[in-house]
């Protein structure tokens, strides 16, 4: 028997609305056990279907559950769908989401008080039926339905620590940044439906595919809107400036939301698209820029951080651009291994980081540690493991992925040489702020305060689990997508992907493998420059203490201080954006509807009081008034008479 | 018993409330939770009573159902005459369920002259119904005063501080659009006569008449004035934010709740119909003016202090995207603008029902004298962030499935930019909205007094909790609203488009 795919979101949905409504009356362990096991279960669940899946003939399979939104000559249903983008995205975000539910049970443990602690697990299970139902979504409705459920979850755990402000600035943020990027994402909806008649990908997919003639001129305009949805999920320029505020959520919530899962739900939607994106090539190279430039942008500025988790924020940002830079040349597939290699070794990063925060008492400043190989050996080792993979150290999980990515911007026509070069440069970049976190978290010795030294310890078992498991991940999820010089059968990622990128009429979609000469000289270029930047980081930070940077910085300071303030972007949209608006808002109050509106109501109000004053004056009700107004009118009167005579 | 409530189930409703409003006057002025849980125990009846109205609506029947029909005035072909379709069901539901809300709310918060408010809110409950119903322009145009004067009362006895001027300015711009509609009504049964040598204000009657050129348009004009100012449609919304912040929060309540919605709802029953040509031309202001309602309400509510206030103007801008969707006139649109009605009832209701809650607990509603007040009322503000959720439209709420429909609506009519500036409503009500969240009920706590605050007790529980099961069961499940919705829509736009053609056809159009 197999289980309906709507089954997977209803678990988790049922573990956030026991611990969500009754979570306060709860004991720990029981929150405990309906969190996770909510958790389990779905990830049970989801393999269940995803063997037979993998196993079988990967088509695709479409589950409609019933009729949702139908008026006139729309009709939406709630319709699930199983094909290999979405069983991709299944195997990880269950899978990392059970791990880093685990983690989180020691994570949280003294993180908070009962009702906090139901509160967290009680918004992870939410987050995990949003994620599900974004992925498993049939129709761009209920893929919206998904995608502003994650965008909730991301809000309500950032902003986890309510009661400071900047956490609950930060929710916000990410919140209406992320709207702004879904105004787009409607909008693109929207001209699905006027183009398509139809939300439903099957529909909309098919008949551009057989007909790309006739609907390609709308589909550039589409894609653009769709694209600013993905430019705001998954944090990129212009739209970045959400993520690095996220990290005032709890750890366990930065490694699952904004590092593995919820911000590659934009390249996971691009991808999806593909058919309408390859058939609007000037947004697809647009996408290659923004993504292109995006991972050069945040890793530079990742480099002068010393925030242990800004740093893994701004690395973030700068991987989702490489996979988009994927998605703009054309190598979807490529850009989707990178996102689940990504998964891996961006949450095991993370998660060790949560580890050394615990340890180093909630301190992240990474000038303050130092030495804690020693003291920290699980933590030390998955976290290495992780560094090589996302530097792109062979065997390493990263490196397959991001070499692929290289490799098709290489090979991409037009700009494809820039873009790989500068995707070459930022690998190094990347080797190299990675290691610097290493060299000054793990080597050398430790510079925090005393009782900072006194209380490094190992995280508890529930933590190094899901920490070894995702190092071991790190290391070995790249194998399923070796590059063709090592055989014909060797990649198994790319074929198994290979049906969503649906042949479309007219295009030709064969494209010349690149000569196996020129793929092992790329290679070897690549991991040449992330060993550089490796070795460059070792020697000035964990062999020098990190005086030849100290000096470099010093002779540049207007450059060093304006990349230590993230080229203060942040800065500028505040003047540009914030500001203007809360000063627009007060002006329109206070101008438009209090001076002139209600001005004007109350000056006819006023008027007609003084002509009602007047008028009072002939009916005081005072005998004297009116016998001097009879007076008056007795006298008028014989003058006229008078007058008349 | 059982041939009234089968036959006469409309007149039952009408009239119940006001049966009970009457008995509450021989009530002793002493007796005070008497009259509350009487004036309750008669709105839960109601409620009760008005249910067989969503069970036995017949769906596939596009037309009025639940009809009665009586003369009232025959000399003057008046007649007292009622019935319901898929536009007006919901709304009657609205004020059934919104109508307890607001009596279960202030149970424990009206102090002053209780029996006097709970006979006041019952009048005015027939006052919203009979609007509702009523298939007659004479009998609609005496429950739309009917429902104007308890209003008047409730701001300006129970409300707040500046109550006065709250409730002479919403009474003044009520009566001005008001009168000018009684005007047209008049001109319209004179016509009848003129034409057909029989007195008539039924509305079917009036619909056969055809007027043209700029008679139309002034007719139009006056009707449309009158329910554009109760919607209200910028510039005429500034009696809303006083009215709003003066009001008790039932009051609130019922005014965000039902009464703004009976300005678009007279639109779409009177004005459209009768006057399509006229309503054709002036649609593109329709569109503009949402437009510019949606984004200024937005903004001006971003500037506000003042939480009920920042309520208010969230209002200007939900009913502004509501007037978009009435002026793209498509199924869709339409449809999301009758269920968007229904949502903000819901979500707005919920919003100034649990703004009471604090009020009544602190007497301030200003924004900064609160701050971190999360940890000391957690139900509280898990209902506030669920309504507000609700507003600003998150995808399985209810009003998503409006906006979405609007929009979509919109997008799909010859007014594509309208949507494109309409939905940036999705970023700017996030905006002020959650700026509220945050500096009421996140940041640092910061007032020693905010202590004491007790979190929602369990009337007003109940009170909101209905409405968030509302919420969600729309959100959820939002075709058992729209199938009710959608034929009466398409039947409304049958005959807009009849009666153009018909007019086309005598090249009456100029």
């Amino acid at each position: 028997m197999t289980l309906p795919l709507w089954v997977l979101p209803v678990i988790p949905l049922v573990g956030f609305a026991i611990n969500g409504l009754l979570g306060t009356r709860l004991r720990k362990s029981f929150v405990t056990a309906v969190g996770c096991g909510a958790a389990g279960l779905v990830t049970l669940a989801a393999y269940s279907r995803l063997i037979p899946f993998t196993s079988g003939d990967h088509s695709t399979v479409i589950e409609p559950v019933v009729s949702w939104i139908a008026v006139g000559n729309l009709s939406i249903d709630l319709s699930f769908r199983l094909d290999p983008l979405s069983a991709l995205m299944l195997s990880f975000v269950t899978l990392v989401g059970l791990l880093i539910h685990i983690y989180a049970i020691g994570y949280m443990h003294h993180e908070s008080t009962d009702a906090g602690y139901a509160r967290f697990f009680a918004y992870l299970n939410l987050f995990l039926f949003a994620m599900l139902t974004l992925v498993l979504a049939e129709s761009f409705p209920l893929m919206f339905v998904g995608w502003e459920g994650v965008g909730l979850c991301s809000y309500l755990l950032v902003g986890y620590y309510f009661d400071r402000e900047y956490a609950a600035a930060a929710g916000r943020k990410a919140f209406v940044v992320n709207r702004i990027g879904d105004y787009g994402f409607l909008l693109g909806m929207f001209g699905v439906f006027a183009t398509f008649g139809s939300l439903n990908y099957s529909e909309v997919f098919k008949k551009a595919a057989e007909q790309p003639a006739a609907f390609s001129p709308a589909l550039a305009a589409i894609c653009l809107c769709l694209f600013m949805g993905a430019v705001g999920k998954s944090a990129q320029v212009p739209l970045y400036v959400w993520l690095p505020d996220a990290m005032a959520g709890p750890t366990p919530v930065s490694a699952l939301i904004h590092a593995a899962t919820m911000v590659t739900a934009g390249v996971y939607m691009v991808t999806r698209c593909n058919v309408l994106f390859r058939l609007a090539p000037e947004v697809m190279l647009f996408v290659a820029v923004i993504g292109c430039f995006t991972a050069l942008f945040a890793g530079t500025i990742a480099v002068a951080q010393n925030d242990l988790k800004k740093i893994l924020a701004y690395s973030t940002i700068s991987q989702l651009g490489y996979m988009f830079l994927a998605c703009g040349v054309g190598a979807f597939t490529v850009g989707m291994f990178h996102v689940m290699t990504h998964a891996c070794f961006k949450a095991c990063l993370f998660l060790g980081a949560g580890s050394v925060m615990h340890a180093m008492s909630d301190d992240l400043d990474i000038r303050h540690m130092g030495g804690l190989k020693a003291k920290m050996p699980i933590t030390y080792w998955t976290f290495l493991a992780a560094t090589l993979a996302i530097s792109g150290i062979p065997p390493f999980a990263g490196f397959f992925s991001k070499d692929a990515i290289l490799a098709s911007s290489f090979e991409a026509p037009g700009l494809g040489k820039l873009l790989w070069f500068v995707g070459l440069f930022t690998a190094g970049l990347t080797a190299f702020y990675m290691f610097r976190i290493v060299s000054l978290t793990f080597f050398g010795q430790f510079r925090g305060t005393k009782e900072q030294a006194h209380h490094v310890h190992e995280a508890p078992a529930s933590m190094t689990m899901p920490l070894v498991v995702l190092g071991l991940l790190s290391l070995v999820a790249g194998w399923l997508g070796l590059p063709a010089v090592f055989g014909e059968h060797a990649n198994v990622i790319e074929p198994f992907l290979a049906p969503i990128i649906s042949p479309i009429a007219g295009h030709d979609a064969a494209h010349e493998a690149l000569p196996h000469a020129t793929e092992w000289l790329l290679m070897a270029v690549s991991v040449a420059v992330a060993a550089s930047g490796l070795y460059l980081a070792y020697q000035w930070y964990a062999k020098q203490g990190g005086r030849a940077p100290a000096r470099l910085a010093a002779s540049f300071p207007g450059a060093y201080a304006l990349v230590a303030d993230k080229f203060r972007i942040d800065e500028l949209y505040d003047v540009l954006f914030v500001r203007p608006y809360a000063w627009l808002a007060r002006t329109l109050w206070k101008v438009v509807d209090v001076l002139i509106i209600d001005g004007i109501l109350n000056a006819s109000a006023f008027l007609v009081e003084l002509v009602g004053d007047f008028l009072r004056f002939l009916q005081t009700g005072n005998v004297r008034n009116y016998a001097l107004t009879f007076f008056l009118g007795l006298i008028a009167l014989l003058l006229f008479v008078v007058g008349a005579i | 018993m059982e041939r009234l409530l089968s036959d006469h189930l409309l007149s039952v409703l009408v009239f119940l409330p006001s049966a009970g409003a009457l008995l509450l006057l021989f009530f002793p002025r002493s007796a005070v939770s008497a009259a509350r849980a009487f004036a309750i125990a008669v709105s839960v009846l109601e409620l009760a009573l008005s249910l067989p109205l969503w069970t036995r609506f017949d769906l596939l029947q596009q037309g009025f159902q639940f009809r009665e029909k009586i003369a009232w005035i025959p000399q003057l072909g008046i007649s007292y005459n009622v019935g319901l379709d898929g536009i007006s069901l919901l709304l009657v539901l609205l004020t059934t369920v919104l109508t307890p809300v607001s009596l279960l709310f202030s149970y424990s918060h009206v102090e002053k002259e209780v029996r006097v408010f709970s006979l006041t809110f019952l009048v005015l409950e027939t006052g919203m119904l009979g609007s509702l119903v009523a298939l007659d322009l004479a009998l609609f145009y005496v429950f739309w005063e009917v429902m104007l004067v308890p209003m008047y009362f409730i701001i300006g006895i129970w409300g707040g501080p500046r109550r006065i001027y709250a409730s002479m300015k919403f009474f003044l711009f009520t009566m001005a659009g008001s009168l000018l509609m009684f005007l047209a009504i008049l001109f319209m049964a004179i016509r009848h006569q003129a034409a057909t040598g029989v007195w008539s204000f039924a509305l079917e009657d009036l619909y056969r008449l055809a007027f043209t050129g700029r008679v139309e348009t002034l007719l139009f004009l006056a009707f449309a004035l009158a329910f554009a100012i109760k919607v209200p449609v910028f510039p005429l919304h500034t009696w809303l934010p006083d009215a709003h912040t003066e009001a008790p929060t039932a009051g609130s309540i019922i005014l965000a709740g039902v009464l703004l919605k009976l300005g678009v709802y007279g639109y779409l029953r009177f004005a459209l119909p009768l006057f399509p040509d006229a309503a054709t031309r002036f649609a593109p202001w329709l569109g503009v003016l949402g437009v510019i309602g949606v984004i200024y309400g937005a903004a001006v509510a971003y500037a506000q202090h003042d939480m009920k206030r920042l309520v208010a103007y969230s209002s200007v801008s939900h009913l502004g995207l509501v007037v978009i969707g009435i002026g793209a006139f498509t199924t869709m649109s339409l449809s999301g603008s009758i269920l968007q009605m229904i949502n903000h009832g819901l979500s707005t209701g919920a919003l100034f029902l649990l703004v009471g809650v604090l009020y009544e607990r602190r007497h301030t509603r200003e924004i900064d004298a609160y701050g971190g007040i999360a940890g000391i009322v957690p139900v509280t503000t898990t209902l506030f962030l669920i309504a507000t959720l609700s507003s600003i439209g998150l995808p399985g709420l209810n009003g998503f499935v409006g906006e979405f429909l609007i929009l979509l609506g919109t997008w799909t009519s010859p007014h594509r930019w309208w949507a494109a500036a309409g939905a940036t409503g999705v970023i700017f009500s996030a905006v002020y909205m959650l700026t509220l969240v945050q500096r009421v009920f996140w940041n640092p706590f910061v007032h020693e007094e905010n202590k004491k605050l007790t979190d929602i007790r369990p009337s007003e529980f109940i009170a909101a909790a209905v409405l968030v099961v509302l919420m969600v069961w729309i959100g959820v499940r939002p075709n058992d609203v729209l199938d009710r919705i959608h034929p009466s829509v398409e039947l409304l736009q049958k005959a807009v488009a009849a009666k153009l053609a018909s007019a086309d056809t005598r090249g009456a159009r100029p």
